[in-house]
């Protein structure tokens, strides 16, 4: 079939095909880019079809992988062609070769929209096909309106209507504000009721973006599109065009399904039970047949119609019938079948109650692990790493060890880190442990990272019992011919240590340890050599009495290691000589390594920060879950006082002489007045630059904004004893350490912006950098260690005031040193407060527990959107919130006095839109902001203020909104900040110079070295 | 979701590509018709949590349309013909979503446009005979 009429075109494909080789061929296609560059200089003497023929063969060369950089003026302006040949090619190309972005398109939108609106439903189609592919952002904001009207007019056909919906979608997905949510969700509702299934498909696609974003609006669609579902499932009235194999449409089945997903929960017991019974008859009437096409379409409807199921949280009955038929899909023969089935098992394991019925297809899962497609074993081993527990962990592990031998490469260090974390975790005893581990190095040594073998010689450590026996293990894999380097660093670890607890077995004295050792030392890196020296050194301790032989033996390589070029080699050997001649002392100095402290497994941290698949997810998250059924048999000794940290409790070190005599006396009334939930004593305290408003929050800034004035001029001695009690917070911490920089002037910037440092002291600095989108907030806190030694203990507990929901992520205990942890925290604003959120950081130093508590800048105003009105939609809301409590007024004195233009700034950096003009008194400010959260949703904002030009420390204020709590609540926010504007810390100058030890470095080259100070910049 | 038409030596780079997205064989992702198509290579990018089978399926039903339409399509039918493969494509998936899922009403409709560009091509040259007939 050749192209009809196109003769120029047909032959240039011809001769591009009949190219021998991609150098003929880019000859051919320059030769034709020449040709049309050519044709097109002169445009005017081209003929339509001419012009048209040209934009083909660009399209094609461009097809072809070649840049086409000119011409598209020609094929975009081939849209606003009078006939219809023209136009319609004029549409094609445009929407192949250009992209959202570019500049030609912003030419045609006039031509586009004149298509839209015009009566011609053949250039409609072609314009919203091509907006529906490649409109951008500018298409959106121009071109919704009419889109819409198209989409819900009856007097268009169902041609134009499907893809007036489909372009919808797109314009939306652009800029969800094109579509107003209060008069769309009836139409929705409406055209859900469409009887032609290509319009309601379309419009199903566009119900899914919509109640993604806002479920809520859309209710009125849910009975809707159970009707659907239930018209498809038993196939009602459809038409057969609309079956494909036999199912009727499985494309709107599965649209429906996704649409549903996105409600949280159905309540109405009839509309759920309508529901489950079509669910159930999808369930039932599904299964594997030969024909490969129907198949998938029927297993897209039924894996949709599971993760439904799931979602809706079934009674058990139907959960154990939806494993039960996944259980069935792992064992068929279709790869993408088994692929999905274990994927969704996978998903399965985050229902309660499942897992016992999930076990029973455990040897077919097992099976997966061998299957010739490297996707499903991945996910059989996901699978196998979320049901594992203690009752099946012995076979799960064993599994893994074997595979872990055919494994391929790609999968070997994923598979070895599952296996230890699973052994870590459910060993029914400690042996199994370690034989798991031992042997998961000796399998895939390149594959186990360090973090494994340390986990391994922590646990000998710390467990008496396990030692003699890991030591005899560690002694037979010295045996073996060649063994990884990591066998040779644990294995010379544990007999170092715990080598002696052999001496009576055979081939296990001092002198054949030591020999079997050494035989490896010529075949291994640095980094073992030093273990190696270490074992030397601990096995010449261990003999005694003395063995001459042996001293002489290891003497001689100390010796030779003197002079190693590795500074860490000659110095061990330096060291250990030198030591190893001091007789009885050696036995102080080498006796055996302390208990460690219980810790996290390093390994699920690991394994949390790699993986990031949903399914795996999942299977983490399952994880986490069941830390507390952990097996028992691995449990590190209780934290003793064998490393030398004494408990922080008996430290008093407090560094401020002046301050001791009253720590006592004022602490009991703090923790009373605390207890009460009350702070009389804060309103006495200017709110800035004191550390009590820090830590004790949001109540710091309430209080009559008269006394402001009066705090600043006695602020002498009794601003000294209340800040020093405000380091002695309710517990018994004390903090020896000072803060650098005013933590309230820190938080106070960042209330309004979104990152800077929130805490800084000698050890370390807390930064923060948050993103606010309506009421959500998605925050970072960066933790950096300012130092040369590990902060330990690192604890950072987020006590959020009751209208936020906030979630930290997990805090690392220690932080190593100049290193910057990051932790996401996120927030949910459930409805409007001013309370504060308090983030209660502690960490150890050395001997040094500190512990502060930081306001977090989860503020009222980063809920806070900025929208500007015009008068003539500010005053009918205005007349339309009659009074209290919606409106409220209040006149306030003690406001610090701002020249206006300065208010309107304050006004403005809160997102308090200040609109000029609005008022006619000059002295008046009218300003307008969008509050989100939770419970009010999007809601504006009014506020009036009337200032008193004589006398610029009162003004009266008008707040209004639609809901009485945030209107108050927002009134005093902003009356907050007008009586109490940050206080510079000038008032008080003599209180932190001294207190901090450190000087904040200020020359630049100090900054450049400073972890601190880099993350200052970064931010 | 993007569809674009491939010549037959991008394939095998587009096996590498969907080996490299997917980290799997090119099964779910490329529909490799050698059992029906011959040569035909189509490939579909989805969402993280789109519905996979349901964008196999969309790929057949688009196989499907075309091999109606030409009479069991080949690569030389859309090599020729290529823009009949973006007109039925357009007819099927707008903004990467299905618009039609009825066979025969998509066919219909490319047939009716068939019948608008022929119209204007006769007018064209009944316009031109005309034009030519004058100026003689």
């Amino acid at each position: 079939m050749a192209m009809s009429g196109m003769r120029g075109l047909s032959v240039f494909i011809s001769d591009i095909r009949n190219c021998q080789n991609k150098e003929q061929e880019r000859l051919r296609v320059d030769k034709e880019l020449g040709n049309i560059r050519t044709r097109f200089k002169n445009e005017k003497a081209l003929t339509p079809y001419e012009k048209k023929k040209y934009v083909w063969k660009m399209l094609y060369i461009y097809m072809l992988g070649y840049d086409v950089d000119f011409g598209h003026m020609e094929a975009v302006s081939l849209i606003s062609a009078p006939k219809y040949p023209e136009k319609q090619v004029g549409y094609i190309v445009t929407s192949s070769l250009l992209n959202e972005n570019h500049d030609f398109l912003r030419l045609a939108i006039n031509t586009v929209r004149n298509d839209i609106i015009g009566r011609n439903e053949t250039y409609q189609c072609l314009a919203l096909t091509m907006v529906g592919n490649i409109g951008g952002r500018e298409f959106a904001e121009s071109l919704a309106p009419d889109v819409q009207k198209l989409l819900i007019s009856s007097s268009c056909r169902p041609l134009v209507r499907k893809k007036a919906a489909l372009c919808l979608l797109r314009l939306y997905r652009k800029n969800p504000d094109v579509v107003n949510v209060d008069g769309w969700a009836d139409r929705m509702a409406q055209l859900l009721d469409e009887r032609d299934l290509g319009v309601l498909t379309s419009s199903m696609s566009l119900l899914v973006a919509l109640v993604s974003n806002n479920h809520e609006a859309y209710w009125s669609c849910l009975p809707k599109c159970i009707k659907i579902l239930e018209r498809l499932a038993r196939n009602l009235d459809i038409p057969q065009e609309y079956t494909y194999y036999g199912i009727p449409s499985p494309w709107l089945q599965v649209k429906t399904m996704r649409a549903l997903q996105y409600f949280p929960t159905i309540e109405d017991p009839n509309a759920r039970r309508s529901l489950f019974e079509v669910l159930q008859r999808i369930l039932m009437g599904t299964d594997v047949v030969k024909n490969v096409n129907k198949n998938n379409a029927s297993h897209a409807v039924l894996f949709e119609a599971l993760a439904l199921v799931m979602h809706l949280d079934a009674e058990k009955e139907m959960m154990s019938q939806c494993v039960a038929l996944l259980g069935k899909f792992i064992a068929v023969r279709e790869p993408n079948i088994r692929y999905l089935g274990l994927e969704n098992m996978t998903r399965m394991l985050m229902v309660t109650d499942i897992q016992d019925i999930i076990k029973r297809h455990q040897a077919q899962i097992i099976t997966s692990l061998k299957d010739p497609d490297i996707s499903i074993r991945r996910r059989a081993l996901d699978l196998l790493y979320g049901m594992c527990d203690v009752s099946n962990a012995k076979d799960i592990v064993e599994e893994l060890l074997q595979y872990l031998s055919t494994a391929e490469f790609a999968m070997r260090e994923e598979l070895s880190l599952k296996a230890a974390i699973l052994a870590e975790k459910f060993a029914p005893d400690l042996s199994w442990y370690v034989d798991v581990i031992l042997q998961l190095i000796d399998k895939a040594g390149d594959f186990v990272s360090d973090d494994i073998w340390f986990r391994v010689v922590q646990f000998v450590t710390n467990n008496e019992d396990l030692q003699p026996y890991a030591a005899a293990k560690a002694r037979e894999y010295l045996d073996k011919p060649a063994i990884h380097e990591t066998m040779v660093k644990v294995s010379a670890y544990i007999l170092g240590e715990f080598g002696h607890l052999l001496a009576r077995r055979p081939g296990c004295s001092p002198k054949e340890i030591f020999g079997i050792i050494h035989e490896k030392l010529p075949t291994v890196s640095t980094s073992t050599i030093s273990i190696l020296l270490s074992t030397y050194a601990k096995i010449l301790m261990h003999s005694q009495p003395p063995d001459p032989e042996l001293q002489n033996q290891i003497w001689t390589i100390f010796k030779k290691y003197e002079s190693s070029i590795e500074v860490e080699i000659q110095q061990r050997a330096v060291e250990y000589f030198a030591l190893s001649r001091k007789g009885a002392a050696l036995m102080d100095i080498l006796a055996e390594m302390p208990k460690f402290p219980e810790r996290q497994s390093a390994l699920i941290k690991k394994a949390e920060d790699t993986e990031v698949d949903t399914a795996e997810q999942s299977a983490i998250k399952l994880r986490a879950q069941q830390l507390s059924q952990t097996s028992n048999a691995l449990v590190v000794t209780e934290q003793s006082h064998a490393n030398g940290i004494p408990p922080g409790g008996q430290l008093s070190l407090v560094k401020m002489p002046s301050i001791s005599s009253n720590v006592d006396d004022t602490s009991a009334g703090e923790r009373l007045s605390q207890e009460n939930g009350t702070l009389s004593k804060v309103d006495s305290q200017p709110p800035s630059a004191d550390l009590l408003g820090d830590l004790l929050g949001p109540l710091a800034i309430e209080g009559p904004p008269v006394i402001h004035t009066r705090s600043s001029s006695n602020s002498g001695l009794e601003g000294t004893v209340v800040e020093a009690t405000a380091i002695v917070p309710a517990g018994e911490q004390t903090n020896s350490v000072q803060p650098i920089g005013n933590i309230a002037e820190r938080f106070h910037a960042l209330c309004v912006k979104d990152s800077g440092v929130l805490y800084e002291d000698p050890y370390i600095q807390i930064g923060i950098k948050a993103e606010w989108r309506a009421h959500l907030g998605h925050l970072v806190l960066f933790l950096g260690n300012k130092n040369t030694s590990p902060l330990v203990s690192v604890q950072a507990l987020i006590l959020p005031p009751t209208h936020l929901k906030m979630e930290l992520s997990l805090v690392p205990e220690t932080i190593p040193p100049r290193a910057q942890v990051q932790c996401p925290l996120e927030v949910i604003n459930l409805h409007p407060s001013r309370d504060v959120a308090v983030l209660d950081f502690s960490y150890m130093f050395g001997n040094d527990r500190v512990n502060v508590k930081l306001r977090l800048p989860a503020v009222l105003n980063k809920f806070l959107q900025p929208i500007s009105v015009t008068a003539e939609e500010f005053f009918p809301q205005w007349r339309s919130l009659p009074g209290p409590p919606l409106k409220l007024q209040e006149v306030v004195r003690g406001v610090r006095p701002l020249p206006l233009p300065e208010m309107a700034n304050l006004f403005n950096s809160y997102h308090l839109t200040v609109s000029p003009g609005l008022d006619p008194n000059p002295n008046n400010l009218v300003a307008s902001t969008t509050f989100y959260s939770e419970s009010t949703r999007a809601m504006l904002c009014l506020i009036r203020v009337e200032t008193d030009p004589a006398d610029r420390t009162q003004l009266r204020m008008t707040v209004a909104s639609g809901d009485p709590t945030l209107t108050f609540e927002l009134k005093e926010f902003i009356k907050d900040q007008l009586v109490s504007i940050p206080t510079p810390i000038a008032i008080r100058p003599t209180q932190l110079a001294p207190a901090s030890p450190v000087a904040q470095p200020s020359s630049a080259p100090a900054s450049l070295t400073d972890p601190g100070a880099m993350l200052a910049a970064l931010l | 979701m993007v569809f674009t038409i491939l010549p037959e030596r991008e394939i095998q780079e587009l096996r590498n590509y969907a080996t490299l997205w997917s980290g799997r064989d090119s099964k779910l992702f490329i529909k490799g018709g050698s059992r029906l198509y011959a040569s035909l290579y189509f490939c579909i990018c989805n969402d993280e949590e789109d519905n996979e089978l349901e964008t196999l399926a969309i790929i057949h039903h688009f196989v499907e349309t075309l091999d109606r339409y030409f009479g069991s399509v080949c690569e030389l039918d859309l090599i020729f013909n290529f823009h009949k493969a973006y007109f039925i494509l357009d007819e099927i998936l707008i903004a990467g979503a299905m618009q039609e899922t009825s066979k025969r009403t998509t066919l219909r409709l490319i047939a009716a446009q068939e019948d608008l560009v022929e119209v204007a091509k006769m007018e064209a040259s009944s316009l031109s005979n005309i034009i030519a007939q004058a100026t003689k």
